[in-house]
């Protein structure tokens, strides 16, 4: 679950200094992981239909669109900015790979036949100009990410309205078509690739001197700049990775879904924040990671999953939601408070 | 102008501990109507502590405290208020994110019978004091988007015509451009000739001697002197300030060191005709390999702008910087780090990352150089173990994380980082700041190292010590420009504070 390599070391010390001081501090991992022990627990017990293996797999098809678009709002997160445009984008790319591939003679869409990886590269470099622009913004205008990014969702999602007028789209290439919907030796395809995704994210953010300079700039961006860090390029960059990742997240969750249109991808913005907040990444920066993510998104996905298998009234789901996201937020920032007083 | 007047504020043997430090021991002070009362005195004299007792923000004191001859207690700033006291503290305390109309009736908007902000009447008063004052603004912009010395202005103007008749300035003139100081020491003495009573703080003696009718003197929590400014001078001030020898702990610097006859090698960094709106003008030196430059000046005299401009996070708006011959404009502080240009900043905050261990902090600078994409731990522990042991940085455990070492040593650190790039010019705020004397010892030593290395070092302080404790040549600056070079010849700290 700890982000980085010194994390055992750390860990090493402080315990010798007494175990109550490093459970604090470790609060923010060991939280979200008791509340996924809890609630599974809980709906094991609840249902009898919830603890099987077919469900479990349903789980992880569940959560794999959320997954691929939260490996690169974890970067931002981790650099203390947040992007609201991810699900816009997502929808966006979605929408464009369709654009690019020729639907039936039915679909009332003046789109543009493209070779299927042409279709791809081109839906792929429009959501990374798209990211670059929100990049732009922050870094070269100074306009804070939180509205840069709600300016940026506006505008992703007048692209995707001017792209489909309302209609719906159909087909798309072929390979997102697999990745989207098929599966290998019983395994869909998707959790393969947000699988895959999730560890890349891993191994970048742990082991790779940029993933070092995103906590170094989201831990103390002023000292990050003091020690001759190019923080504008890193901030830059994130918002990138972010970009594309939900880029990629919108072509297969098209594809998984069976159909692009306006307005698809709506409510995995906040599954998405949802995932990396619950999962305790500091929403100030610095602390965290793909671990936590992964945590936070099995969280999520074990609760609208499991709410589904008890008889419940399915307007409280909503409630229930967000009382859990609520006290996931209170651990967040309680967290934070706690490791600053060890520090001290 | 001052005699047969009763005082309108007095007080008697003031004392007050912060902890186990004792800022005032047994002060009297009096201020009479009428009267500009100019205080100077070294940096934690007590000054600012003593002003903050009279406007209350010090509740807690012992000692008697007498407003118009009745013995008072204030238990809050809103009581100093009520009473008539406004003061302008040496920190900025203006809220940036409000207009400047509201900066200037902060507290006291004028509302009509509802209860609502009258937004128009309060730009247009604004805009009347501020331009009574000379100061031409939009009321309506947002403060914090003004220059720094504006702003100063703007907080002064608000306490000058709130109606106080009772005005403490703690070091108000330190961002001000002379035009500016002018203008305010007219509208002083207007006031002072109102009936205003007027506390003045200023490390300037000159305009002290200038401003003030009456001047007093402290040193170490301690009233030393108190004559009217036409009996006194520059010189006899400074020596009540400073002191001579007796309870000097450390060297104190009072007596005359000779600086080096120059001996250092080639210029590395070469700066010429920098200038930077309100804070710097044609400032031009060199720094020279195996030397280490003093740059000493008052607080706001330019330093903390000067110094991010050679790192390049603050772009000048005139001159060049030139690094080995080869002219420089620093995109960022990765662009002179690249070029050989190290900072250690004044605030520790700003300079280390207190919940990572020690190791990721040194390592942070040359990560680029040992890790092309993939990082290599052991390397990285090892460099970083090297520069703790050779710093003799305690404990020498490069894992823990930097928040559990003490202030000294995380200092260490901070240069450790360097140490390990190592740069070809470091420039060093503050170096020595709040250490205790076996820490400031260390970092003396450590720089002297350094300057043996063959790097050009630069030394920015507003402690004359700090500043006489490393440099082998020494340039003041003052509200932005070099005044004086000390280079092979005698320097003291008097010498050192008459310059300023
Ligand atoms: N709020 C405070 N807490 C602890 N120590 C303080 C505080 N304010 C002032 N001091 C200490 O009191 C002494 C006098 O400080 P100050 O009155 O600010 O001096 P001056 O204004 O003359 O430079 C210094 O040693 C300073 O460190
Ligand atoms: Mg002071």
């Amino acid at each position: 679950m700890a982000s980085s390599d010194g994390a055992t070391a750390r860990a090493d010390h402080q315990r010798s200094r007494g175990l109550a001081p490093f459970l604090r501090s470790q609060m923010r991992n060991i939280a979200p992981f008791l509340t996924l022990i809890f609630l599974s627990g809980f709906f094991a017990i609840a249902s009898p239909s919830f603890a099987t293996i077919d469900n479990v797999g349903n789980i992880l098809t569940q959560v794999s669109v959320t997954g691929i678009i939260a490996v690169g709002l974890t970067f931002v997160i981790l650099c203390a900015e947040i992007d609201l445009s991810i699900a816009s984008i997502a929808n966006v790319t979605g929408i464009a790979v369709a654009y690019f591939t020729l639907q039936e003679s039915y679909v009332n869409i003046a789109n543009v036949p493209m070779p299927g990886i042409v279709a791809i590269l081109l839906a792929l470099a429009l959501c990374a100009l798209l990211g670059l622009v929100n990049a732009l913004g922050l870094t070269m205008i100074g306009i804070p990410s939180f509205i840069m990014t709600l300016a940026m969702m506006q505008i992703a999602a007048g692209v995707s309205a001017l792209l489909v007028r309302g209609q719906i789209a159909y087909k798309v290439p072929p390979l997102i078509t697999t990745l989207g919907s098929g599966s290998i030796g019983g395994i869909p395809w998707i959790v393969i690739v947000a699988a895959v995704m999730l560890l890349g994210g891993h191994l970048v953010l742990t082991y790779t001197r940029f993933g070092r300079y995103v906590y170094m700039v989201g831990g103390n961006r002023e000292a990050a700049e003091f020690a001759g860090l190019n923080v504008k390029l890193i901030l830059g960059s994130v918002m990138v990775i972010s970009a594309v990742c939900s880029g990629i997240g919108g072509m297969l969750g098209v594809a998984h879904f069976g159909s692009a249109q306006q307005n698809e991808f709506d409510t995995y913005l906040l599954d998405s924040i949802a995932a990396v907040v619950v999962g305790g990444t500091s929403l100030f920066g610095g602390r965290g990671g793909i671990g936590n993510t992964i945590v936070g998104l099995f969280v999520l996905g074990v609760l609208n999953n499991g709410l589904d298998h008890v008889n419940i009234d399915s307007f409280l789901k909503i409630l229930i939601r967000g009382l859990i996201l609520l006290a996931a937020l209170i651990i967040n920032v309680y967290a934070q408070r706690l490791r600053e007083q060890a520090a001290d | 102008m001052t005699q047969g007047r009763s005082a309108i504020l007095e007080l008697h043997q003031i004392t007050k501990a912060f902890g186990g430090v004792e800022a005032l021991r047994g002060v009297d002070f009096a201020l009479h109507a009428g009267e500009i009362h100019g205080l100077v005195g070294e940096n934690g004299a007590g000054k600012s502590t003593l002003m903050k007792i009279i406007a209350g923000v010090h509740p807690e004191f012992s000692g008697r405290f007498m407003l118009d001859g009745k013995e008072t207690r204030f238990r809050s700033t809103r009581d100093a208020h009520a009473a008539g006291i406004g003061m302008v503290h040496q920190e900025l305390s203006v809220a940036p994110d409000l207009t400047v109309a509201e900066n200037v009736f902060l507290g006291n908007q004028p509302t009509n019978r509802l209860g609502f902000v009258q937004w128009r009447r309060m730009a247009r008063e604004a805009g009347e004091q501020l331009a009574r004052f000379g100061i031409d603004v939009d009321p309506m912009t947002r403060l914090g988007d003004l220059p720094i010395g504006l702003q100063q202005l703007i907080e002064i103007a608000r306490v000058l015509f709130s109606g106080a008749r009772i005005i403490i300035l703690d070091e108000p003139t330190s961002a001000l451009s002379p035009p500016e100081v002018e203008r305010l020491f007219a509208t002083l003495h207007k006031l002072r000739d109102e009936g205003t009573s007027i506390v003045f703080i200023s490390h300037f003696i000159e305009d002290i001697l200038r401003v003030s009718d009456v001047v007093t003197v402290f040193r170490n929590g301690r009233k030393i002197a108190e004559t009217a400014s036409a009996d006194t001078t520059k010189g006899a001030l400074i020596e009540a300030m400073i002191g001579r020898g007796g309870e000097a702990l450390e060297h104190s610097y009072t007596d005359d060191l000779m600086l080096p006859q120059s001996s250092a090698g080639a210029a590395v960094l070469k700066v010429d005709q920098l200038s930077l709106r309100r804070s710097l003008q044609d400032v031009s030196f060199e720094a020279r390999s195996g030397e280490v430059l003093g740059i000493y000046g008052f607080m706001g005299c330019g330093q903390l702008e000067l110094s991010r401009i050679l790192f390049g996070k603050l772009r000048p708006d005139g001159g060049t910087l030139a690094v080995d011959g080869a002219a420089k404009r620093f995109r960022s502080t990765a662009a002179a780090r690249r070029a050989g240009v190290a900072l250690v900043p004044e605030s520790r905050r700003a300079m280390l990352f207190h919940q990572e261990p020690v190791y990721k902090n040194i390592s942070i600078s040359i990560l680029e150089r040992i890790s092309a994409l993939l990082l290599k731990p052991v390397r990285e522990r090892a460099i970083a173990q090297r520069q703790v042991e050779q710093l003799q940085i305690r404990p020498p455990v490069v894992g823990l994380d930097l928040g559990m070492l003490s202030g000294g040593n995380q200092q260490k650190v901070a240069l450790a980082k360097w140490l390990a790039y190592p740069p070809r010019v470091l420039v060093l705020c503050e170096p020595t700041r709040g250490m205790d004397v076996g820490a400031k010892n260390d970092v003396i030593n450590i720089v002297r190292d350094l300057r043996a290395k063959g790097l050009a070092i630069i030394v920015l302080s507003t402690e004359p010590e700090t500043v006489l404790s490393l440099a082998d040549r020494i340039l003041v600056l003052k509200r932005g420009a070099v005044v004086r070079e000390f280079a092979g010849e005698a320097v003291s700290k008097d010498r050192l504070l008459e310059a300023a």
